[in-house]
């Protein structure tokens, strides 16, 4: 069984919300950009699931592994990920992690252990989990890794494979299951069969844990209890957290699909708003001090974004057009 | 006398023993040994460093990258190189674009047991380094030779980049050497396997045993063919490859791949693209049918090239 972890303060909760305000003001931000054409490429947003994201960023520490999906903006930026490689990213600037190789959430920086993902959905599980047993192998203890995915996710073959082999090893794998009801278009009545995602975690026999996705102090313990669960040996961990997401699945999508009454259920609500209210009705902060902490962020993003803009774009000609990393093995076509 | 099986098993031995990197991950190569015994008695001599696998490609090659990324040298083994089909997507969208995405490499090793052998079937059977040849961003190699097993395996150990080891389950047992080297050609080389003036073959794998059994066939009748063993298809030594045709005049590609944008096409493409005046026909090639590999030995035996079919190939080459 879990073991009771620390509470969370006043502080880390008021720590976490304002991580998540900025994850939604600089998406907010990535929106209107991608409206004005800026970006290269889609835009994804994690509108909705901020307070989810952050709890999990938020309890790793320097030196564990993250490995963050699509809507995932708000636990990038608490694991140390920045406005300015974000900007990058989806500007399409030379000096970002990607080098415009690679862009928009597919960013990271593995060798700090912030693993960039690939597209192809459950692929990120084993490659946390082989990182873990590598770190086990070094003789480093107290490591946890921690992964994203949604409800669509959890029907691929590589999260079945991924979780099952970190099963295997009791690895200290912490697989994070957003379910916002929506793989893309798709709703999870057409996902999955069993009568709750949380009821796969038995059939890997890992623990599961349940949270409210709308709801930042369920979603900020159940992290905690999850990611310490797995630093002190207690082997995989499954979370699941219902919401809604609250954005088409790319900014190119209306989300016009989504049923009414969802919207109009709990799960519908807004974990930033909800979070805010609450902050305003338990007094830890005035509505004027709230107000300065977003027109602060508003003001960093929107000085980030104007520098990046002015920032020098990948130059075809420079770039070595390498795949390996070993010279002496790359192939020179004649014909190209 | 040293089998190439056995070359295989003490390349991954010399690997555990000189880089505390490496690891042995696949099914069933801990205790038992694997299903060909390539890991045989590892697991005992390196314990806690060979780890049986669920039967899950993609994440034993999922679990490698992860690993290699934390500064591990993991060497996975596919049972059969038909099965990494299921792992695909971590080689060719995982590993094979680590290093151009975020400039960090992905030193692995994909152990394929690759090629036909009697009765293994269409599942059993399959030459795959045509398709991983196709990907950027990672190496393919095709030991030919006892010697090349050894020193190509424990070579890729050491490369920084991601390795298809295409290793053929024909020659596991029967072919032997006296001896292993200590040193061999550079990955990427080719190596010139017998010397010949009137025609080039140019293959890879148990196609180069056809093909000198082949090349021994036409010299009775006073035809010297010359065999270039490509031991690497990416990157590929075209080099060599063009060095040959401009001596020969002549090119036949032989391999036990399907046809269709394989090894003797990019072959062909290249040598006609870079070395056209250097032909004197037009270039031949000999691949295995298309079709799925059958079971029945008698539908095998035809199916892949063999010396005979080779031979009469260069017959045509040579009269033309």
């Amino acid at each position: 069984m879990p073991k009771t972890s620390a509470a969370v303060t006043q502080a880390d909760y008021i720590k976490a919300y304002r991580i998540m305000l900025l994850s939604r003001v600089l998406e907010e931000k990535l929106a209107s950009l991608y409206r004005a054409g800026m970006i290269k490429g889609g835009v994804f947003l994690g509108r909705g699931q901020e307070a989810l994201s952050v709890s999990v960023g938020i309890h790793l520490h320097r030196g564990d592994i993250f490995a963050p999906l699509i809507r995932d903006q708000a636990g990038r930026l608490a694991f140390g990920d920045t406005v300015l490689d974000t900007l990058r990213t989806y500007l399409g600037s030379q000096l970002g992690s990607m080098r415009g190789r690679d862009g928009n959430i597919h960013r990271g920086r593995p060798r700090d252990g912030y693993y960039a993902m690939i597209s192809h959905l459950g692929a990120m599980i084993p490659a946390v989990s082989g990182a873990l047993f590598a770190r086990r192998l070094k003789g480093e203890s107290g490591v946890v890794g921690a992964t994203c995915i949604g409800d669509g996710g959890t029907s691929t073959g590589a999260f079945h494979e991924g979780l099952n082999a970190a099963a295997v090893e009791k690895l200290p794998l912490v697989v994070v299951v957003a379910n916002n009801q929506y793989a893309y278009s798709t709703p999870n009545s057409r996902q999955y069969a069993c009568a709750d995602l949380l009821d796969k975690a038995a059939g890997y026999g890992v623990v599961g844990h349940k949270a409210d996705g709308t709801n930042l102090l369920d979603c900020l313990q159940t992290l905690r209890r999850a990611v310490q669960n797995a630093r002190e040996g207690g082997g995989p961990q499954l979370v699941v957290a219902d919401l809604l997401r609250l954005v088409g699945h790319g900014e190119h999508d209306d989300g016009q699909y989504v049923d009414p009454k969802l919207k109009a259920s709990p799960l519908g609500g807004d974990c930033l708003a909800i979070a805010e209210h609450h902050i305003l009705e338990q007094k830890w902060a005035t509505a004027e001090e709230h107000a300065s902490w977003r027109s602060e962020v508003e003001t960093e993003v929107n000085s980030t974004a104007d520098r990046v803009r002015r920032e020098p774009t990948p130059d075809p000609e420079e770039d070595d057009w390498a795949a390996l990393s070993c010279p002496e093995y790359r192939e020179h076509y004649a014909t190209s | 006398m040293i089998t190439y099986l056995e070359a295989i098993r003490l390349a991954q031995q010399k690997a555990l023993a000189t880089d505390p990197r490496v690891f042995l991950y696949g099914q069933d190569i801990g205790s038992f040994g694997g299903a060909f015994k390539a890991t045989k008695n590892l697991s005992k001599e390196f314990p806690g460093r060979v780890f049986d696998a669920p039967l899950s490609e993609d994440a034993i090659v999922g679990m490698a990258i992860g690993a290699a990324i934390e500064g591990m040298r993991p060497i996975v083994e596919m049972q059969f190189a038909d099965f990494s089909t299921c792992g695909l997507n971590q080689i060719v969208n995982h590993a094979a674009t680590l290093y151009y995405r975020t400039g960090v490499p992905c030193p692995i090793v994909v152990r394929l047991p690759s090629g036909g052998t009697s009765g293994g079937g269409p599942f059993h059977s399959q030459s795959m380094e045509a398709l991983y040849a196709h990907y950027p961003g990672l190496v393919v190699l095709t030991p030919a030779t006892v010697e090349d097993a050894y020193t190509m395996l424990f070579d890729a150990v050491a490369l920084d980049d991601p390795v298809i080891f295409c290793e053929h389950k024909f020659l596991y047992n029967h072919l032997k050497a006296d001896a292993l080297p200590e040193t061999s050609l550079p990955i990427g080389k080719a190596r010139l396997a017998r010397a010949g003036r009137d025609a080039t073959i140019v293959t890879h794998g148990a196609m180069l045993h056809e093909s000198l059994a082949a090349a021994t066939e036409l010299a009775e009748d006073g035809f010297e063919l010359e065999i270039v063993d490509l031991r690497s298809v990416k990157p590929l030594d075209t080099d060599t490859i063009l060095a040959s045709v401009a001596r020969t005049g002549r090119l036949l590609c032989v391999s036990e791949e399907w046809p269709w944008g394989g090894v003797t096409a990019e072959v062909i493409a290249r040598v006609s693209a870079e070395g056209f005046g250097l032909l004197d026909v037009a270039p031949m090639r000999v691949n295995a049918k298309d079709t799925p590999v059958p079971y029945h030995p008698d539908l095998w035996s035809v199916h892949r090239p063999t010396a005979s079919t080779i031979a009469a190939a260069a017959r045509r080459l040579l009269l033309s």
